[in-house]
């Protein structure tokens, strides 16, 4: 879709133009999801353009979602000039990798699925571009200051760089944007009825009855999952909300009702902080 | 953090995600030095715009730290952000987000620097003592307004404020009555942030080439400035190039039109030389294309800026070998005074000139932000180093040889020559003195320009001889045929033109002299065979050299 362009908020705040050869300044704008999908397809655009080796990390999760419709929109006609990478640290949902295989085949993407045991740590703090040295290691004190739209993106052979495309977008924004945008997400992100158990406060989903510990007894909960971090112990929430529009109502009515489940606070926060902090490229 | 005033009970939902696409974004930021208010400040317009969460609150109302002396530490809702957000590690710049019924916000949230803003912090400090009053205020205004100034800041709108009390942050004042004007957050949701560009400055850098196969080409890019439609002509630099935007090539379709700051793809309508660092610009606004230029530059590095050290400089899609010849002058932040230095310390502002060893195309920054900022990277650790803006474009103390000028540009140069223009014109230039028939010249004019001449009347009436010859000498470097009525000229008053490039005294003939018997017909007979013999026989348009496309 197109987004509406935005009309001045009070035209009597514009400059005042005297000269009457002037030619018409704009007098319209991009809104803030249309900025923001300008500015993530610039920095997609310039780390494929800038760097020998791209790879994309792809966690299947939603903000993984809008960041291949990114790509897509970045490189089209073209195909997205980079691989996919699927680091499948732990137990995933069988949906997940449903979706994975299926989506990324459906929209032409090279996927490489590396198997690792363990969690990327890495922090990117609040940059685009953090700089890591030969060692993978990131430093603090050795980030380049980010000016402008204008990226350092000079590495050494050893050394690489995490790039995060989706620095500006708050956790609305994204939900926002697979609405105006229609981006397939996982079903899991869906409120249905789902067979899951209680366990320590956290609603687990339930595949097989191997999954039950002794004295657990499966329930129907009509539940979704507000994150798909790759902790097995992800936990679903209660939830009516089937579709897009029902989520982001859900998410925002959520702030103001007191966040009766921690875990879920955690995981809100959580999976767009990880993204941060893990960069995507 | 997913920080969005509530949905109001009227509004539907539907509604709200209609209305939430017409937002737009603004960025902001908060200057000052340490201790003096700007966590408060933030934690308070965060709190009265209803952008966090309940818990937090309670949380800082729980704290045992309040250091604000009132009843609620509103700085511990922005450092409380603070710190859960960077665990510790200290950071030059954290990013809030929040948004209201008109708008997306962003706030740079940045420390305060002791070397930085006394002079803020001069004002801040006297208003802390102010009350509410408004003597105190107009004198605060006056003196910030006239700060300002020598930074050159154009528009500036104060507001009495206190962060502390909630006074015309979110809500207006009752302890303020004497202020009617809006409230922080009222001016930040209607302020106009639009950059003052005509529509047709337009500025693509070329980003990214995409070609899926070998039919399709497509310049992918960032608009940095103006609007683009299919149809537009455009040059690109630094080929000079013509070209004409052909589509608007997007996921979603083609689009109508393109304005900056859009991610775009353009193809264009013919085959031309152009890649990532090039440049598709409007031919009636060019930028310069410039290898020297001033610059005000702050340095990042705890290494000294020093003049004529090896560094790479990028602007736009373009990384070039640059260094810096002089440093005209440091800024002194506090006085705004310019000082001399031979180098420039870590956070140091100064005016420098800078040289590259490829063309630039820029703008001043205070025209074209995204075209006239630029950084300074160290070839050797690869670090950011630097942060420019352009000042001056060009500079033309800078001695340099008419070579290196041309190199400059990218292209080669050659003069337009007299056989180019004949060529072009399909004739050779020639005078024709017609005395004071200007009526007959009239219709000569009619019947050359007819007969696919390029040709003028000049009436000299009331022209003394220089200024005559001078038009003469150059309407006819023009390549033009020139029928000159109401000229008193002797053959030798002519020796002038001989100048003008290619004159040859055969391209000139005197039919003023005409005995008077002979009538216009006559006269027009001579003029109509003298300017057939101006004509270039079909053989000598063979070379197609210099002719344009």
């Amino acid at each position: 879709m197109t987004f509406p362009t935005v009309q001045p908020p009070d035209e009597t705040l514009l400059p005042e133009i005297s000269d009457a050869s002037f030619a018409p300044v704009l007098d319209r704008r991009l809104g803030h999801l249309a900025t923001l999908e300008a500015e993530s397809i610039y920095i997609l655009r310039e780390a494929a353009a800038e760097f020998s080796r791209p790879v994309m990390l792809y966690s299947i999760g939603k903000d993984s979602s809008v960041m291949l419709r990114l790509a897509q929109k970045a490189f089209y006609p073209g195909k997205i000039p980079f691989p996919l990478l699927h680091i499948d640290t732990s137990y995933k949902f069988p949906e997940m990798i449903e979706f994975r295989d299926s989506y990324t085949r459906e929209i032409g993407a090279e996927l490489i699925v590396h198997q690792n045991r363990e969690a990327l740590k890495s922090r990117a703090k609040e940059r685009i571009y953090s700089f890591r040295d030969s060692q993978g290691q990131w430093d603090p004190k050795n980030q380049r200051p980010e000016l402008w739209n204008l990226f350092n993106s000079r590495i050494e052979k050893s050394e690489s760089i995490r790039v995060f495309p989706l620095s500006n977008w708050t956790e609305l924004d994204v939900w926002l944007y697979i609405h105006a945008e229609n981006i397939p997400i996982v079903p899991l992100y869906y409120a249905r009825e789902r067979q899951a158990v209680v366990r320590n406060g956290s609603i687990i989903l339930i595949y097989s009855p191997d999954e039950l510990l002794p004295g657990e007894r499966a329930q129907r909960i009509k539940c979704r999952m507000r994150s798909l971090g790759c902790i097995p112990c992800t936990g679903a929430i209660r939830s009516d909300a089937d579709t897009v529009p029902k989520i982001i109502e859900e998410m925002i009515s959520f702030r103001r009702s007191e966040r009766e489940n921690r875990a879920i606070d955690h995981d809100e926060e959580g999976s767009m902080e990880l993204k941060k902090r893990e960069g995507y490229f | 953090m997913p920080a969005v005033a509530p949905i109001e009970r009227k509004e539907s939902l539907a509604e709200f995600l209609q209305q939430d696409l017409r937002k737009d974004l603004l960025r902001f930021t908060t200057a000052g030095s340490v201790d003096d208010g700007k966590s408060t400040l933030i934690g308070r317009l965060l709190h009265d715009a209803k952008a966090v969460y309940e818990d937090q609150v309670a949380s800082v109302k729980k704290s045992k730290i309040n250091r604000s002396g009132g009843a609620f530490d509103f700085s511990l809702l922005t450092d409380g952000l603070r710190a859960e957000r960077e665990q510790g590690i200290t950071i030059d710049v954290a990013y809030r987000y929040f948004s209201t019924a008109r708008r997306k916000f962003i706030i740079a949230d940045t420390p305060g620097h002791e070397q930085y803003t006394r002079n803020m912090a001069t004002g801040a400090s006297t208003a802390d003592l102010a009350g509410y009053s408004q003597d105190v205020f107009l004198r605060l205004e006056r003196d910030f307004l006239s700060f300002a100034s020598h930074l050159g800041i154009s528009f500036v709108q104060c507001i009495p404020i206190s962060a502390l009390g909630g006074d015309n942050v979110v809500s207006s004042s009752e302890n303020m009555p004497w202020y009617s004007g809006s409230t922080l957050l009222g001016h930040l949701e209607t302020v106009d942030f639009r950059q003052a560009r005509s529509l047709d400055a337009v500025r693509f850098p070329v980003q990214y080439v995409i070609r899926p196969d070998s039919r399709f080409r497509g310049f992918a890019g960032q608009l940095a400035s103006g609007a683009l439609q299919p149809g537009d002509v455009l040059v690109a630099l630094p080929s000079g190039q013509e070209t004409r935007v052909k589509a608007i090539v997007g996921f979603d379709g083609d689009s109508e039109q393109a304005i900056a700051p859009e991610s775009i793809a353009l193809r264009l309508e013919n085959e031309i030389d152009l890649s990532r660092g090039d440049m598709l610009v409007s031919p009636s606004k060019l930028p310069a294309v410039s290898r020297s230029f001033s610059a005000t530059v702050v340095w990042l590095h705890p290494e000294p800026l020093r003049v004529e050290r090896p560094l790479l400089l990028k602007q736009t899609t373009r990384l070039v070998k640059a260094r810096v010849r002089r440093i005209r002058h440091r800024i002194n932040v506090n006085t705004l005074q310019n000082e001399p230095a031979e180098q420039l310390e870590m956070n140091g502002i100064a005016q420098v000139e800078v040289e590259t060893n490829q063309p630039l195309f820029l703008d001043a920054y205070a025209t074209s932000r995204a075209t006239g900022s630029f950084i300074l990277i160290d070839p050797f650790s690869d670090a950011t180093v630097g942060a420019g803006m352009v000042r001056e474009t060009f500079l033309d103390n800078v001695a340099r040889t008419e070579e290196r000028d041309r190199a400059a540009l990218g292209v080669v140069l050659e003069d337009v020559t007299a056989e180019e223009r004949q060529r072009r014109h399909g004739h050779k230039p020639g005078i024709l003195l017609l005395g004071n028939r200007g009526f007959l010249a009239k219709s000569l004019e009619r019947a050359l320009f007819d007969d696919g001449f390029h040709v003028v009347v000049l009436d000299a009436s009331g022209v003394l001889l220089p200024a005559l010859r001078s038009f003469l000498t150059s309407l006819y470097s023009a390549g033009l045929v020139v029928l000159c009525v109401n000229a008193s000229l002797e053959p030798q008053d002519l020796a002038g033109l001989s100048a003008a490039a290619a004159f040859q005294p055969d391209h000139v003939v005197d039919l003023s002299a005409t005995d008077h018997r002979s009538n216009d017909a006559q006269i027009a007979r001579r003029a109509l065979s003298f300017a057939e013999k101006l004509r270039l026989s079909p053989d000598s348009n063979a070379s197609q050299k210099g002719t344009p496309k």
